[in-house]
């Protein structure tokens, strides 16, 4: 079983990296459908996965000069405290009932990476807790380094929370949700949001990993095949990136992520997970 | 990398980004080999093992704490092995906040210095388990 689970997991971290969508939405509905594992178990596992993907990237990422550690830091208040909470209520509620909200969330995901994502335009007055808390940054283009301003930041805090939430409570990234935030709300550059948004990932996911493992939720036996194989296909997706017809898998991938949604929703219902 | 920031004693936003960054990818690079090595170690003792992952158990305590993990992967008990790379793993985007606050303290800038260290409370307060 360990070398099934790595392999799908291996195609999981791949897949996750060439859509952007990220490893967590596909292992938790991996394991639990095809592999028959607790949910519980599933989770810790892919919050493992995602701790080591996000850290993984971010290393490249930093360096090139795109992340905001300032907004990274402040939203991480956020995202930290909405990962403890999610942790704390998937003790709570059932297991079905966690099925179900992961089928919601992996439908919306899906959704949303076909939606366009449109660059804003730069200027414009910033909003006041963003000079206030000196976000407003410089990232590099092809014409040189260009400034931008921040808006909307309790709004992107808001959501980040909420972002927070979704990620301790199904142990994904809840990379649509803070694509939201910041894309949308806090109208950062896609350079920026994307690396700032993976540079918290990891933060976030080791604010509920902890919860988990005291809980008993992270089995090793599990966890070490599917934090390999989603690294490694991670960092594989990664350099395959740039030559692939990215558009078209999408399309391929959106189709498997919407039957994985019915599937869970239905399973869920009818109490088989 | 250059020089380490310690020594230069330059702490500038570029210098601590460029840290970081050396900073996550080798905390992930330790925490995957100590897997590999214990999950190498499970392996050839237990072989492929059928698992029963449908009925949800939890884990033993020895597999709960920190200091659980760490006594017993002391010992080269395989899971506790596994358990520890994983514990490394879980420590490195810590250890990024942690060492953010010490880069704000350092640029003397107060209004972050209490948002990273809000963050990292929040962080050590999970992984001590208080939380759970």
């Amino acid at each position: 079983m360990t070398g099934l689970v790595a392999i799908g997991s291996f195609a999981a971290g791949m897949l996750g990296a060439l859509t952007g969508l990220g490893g967590g939405m596909i292992i938790v509905p991996m394991l639990t459908l095809v592999f028959g594992v607790d949910i519980r178990y599933a989770i810790g596992a892919s919050l493992i996965s995602v701790i080591a993907t996000s850290s993984g990237a971010a290393a490249a990422y930093v360096r090139e000069g795109y992340t905001n550690i300032r907004i990274g830091m402040f939203l991480e208040v956020a995202t930290t405290l909405g990962a403890l909470g999610g942790a704390y209520i998937a003790g709570l509620i059932s297991t079905s009932a966690i099925a179900v909200i992961f089928s919601l969330v992996l439908a919306y995901s899906a959704y949303r990476s076909f939606q366009p994502r449109e660059e804003h335009s730069i200027d414009g007055p910033p909003d006041k807790w963003a000079t206030r808390l000196r976000m407003d940054g410089t990232y590099p283009t092809a014409e040189g380094m260009q400034p931008y301003t921040v808006h909307a930041v309790p709004t992107g805090f808001s959501l980040m929370f909420l972002a927070g939430i979704l990620s301790g409570l199904l142990g994904i990234g809840s990379g649509a949700v803070k694509v939201l935030a910041m894309d949308q709300a806090m109208r950062l550059p896609f350079k920026v949001s994307t690396t700032t948004s993976n540079f918290m990932i990891g933060v976030t996911a080791a604010a509920s990993a902890g919860v988990y493992l005291h809980r008993g939720y992270i089995d090793p036996v599990l966890a070490f095949p599917v934090m390999l194989g989603v690294l490694a296909g991670a960092l594989t997706g990664a350099r395959v990136l740039a030559g692939a017809k990215v558009r078209a898998l999408r399309t391929i991938f959106t189709v498997v992520i919407v039957f994985l949604a019915v599937e869970m929703a239905y399973k869920g219902l009818r109490g088989g997970i | 990398m250059s020089e380490p920031l310690w020594r230069t004693g330059r702490w500038s936003d570029e210098h601590v980004e460029l840290f970081v960054g050396n900073l996550l990818r080798w905390g992930v690079i330790i925490a995957a080999a100590v897997t590999v090595v214990g999950g190498a170690l499970f392996l050839s003792l237990h072989g492929g093992r059928i698992a029963d992952y449908h009925v949800f158990h939890g884990q033993p305590d020895a597999l709960k704490s920190v200091s659980e993990v760490v006594a017993n992967a002391l010992r080269f008990q395989p899971e506790a092995v596994i358990q520890l790379g994983l514990l490394l793993l879980i420590a490195t985007p810590i250890a990024r906040v942690a060492l953010s606050l010490l880069a704000f303290v350092k640029q003397h800038d107060r209004t972050y210095i209490v948002v990273t260290a809000i963050v990292l409370g929040l962080l050590l307060y999970s992984l001590t388990g208080a939380g759970a």
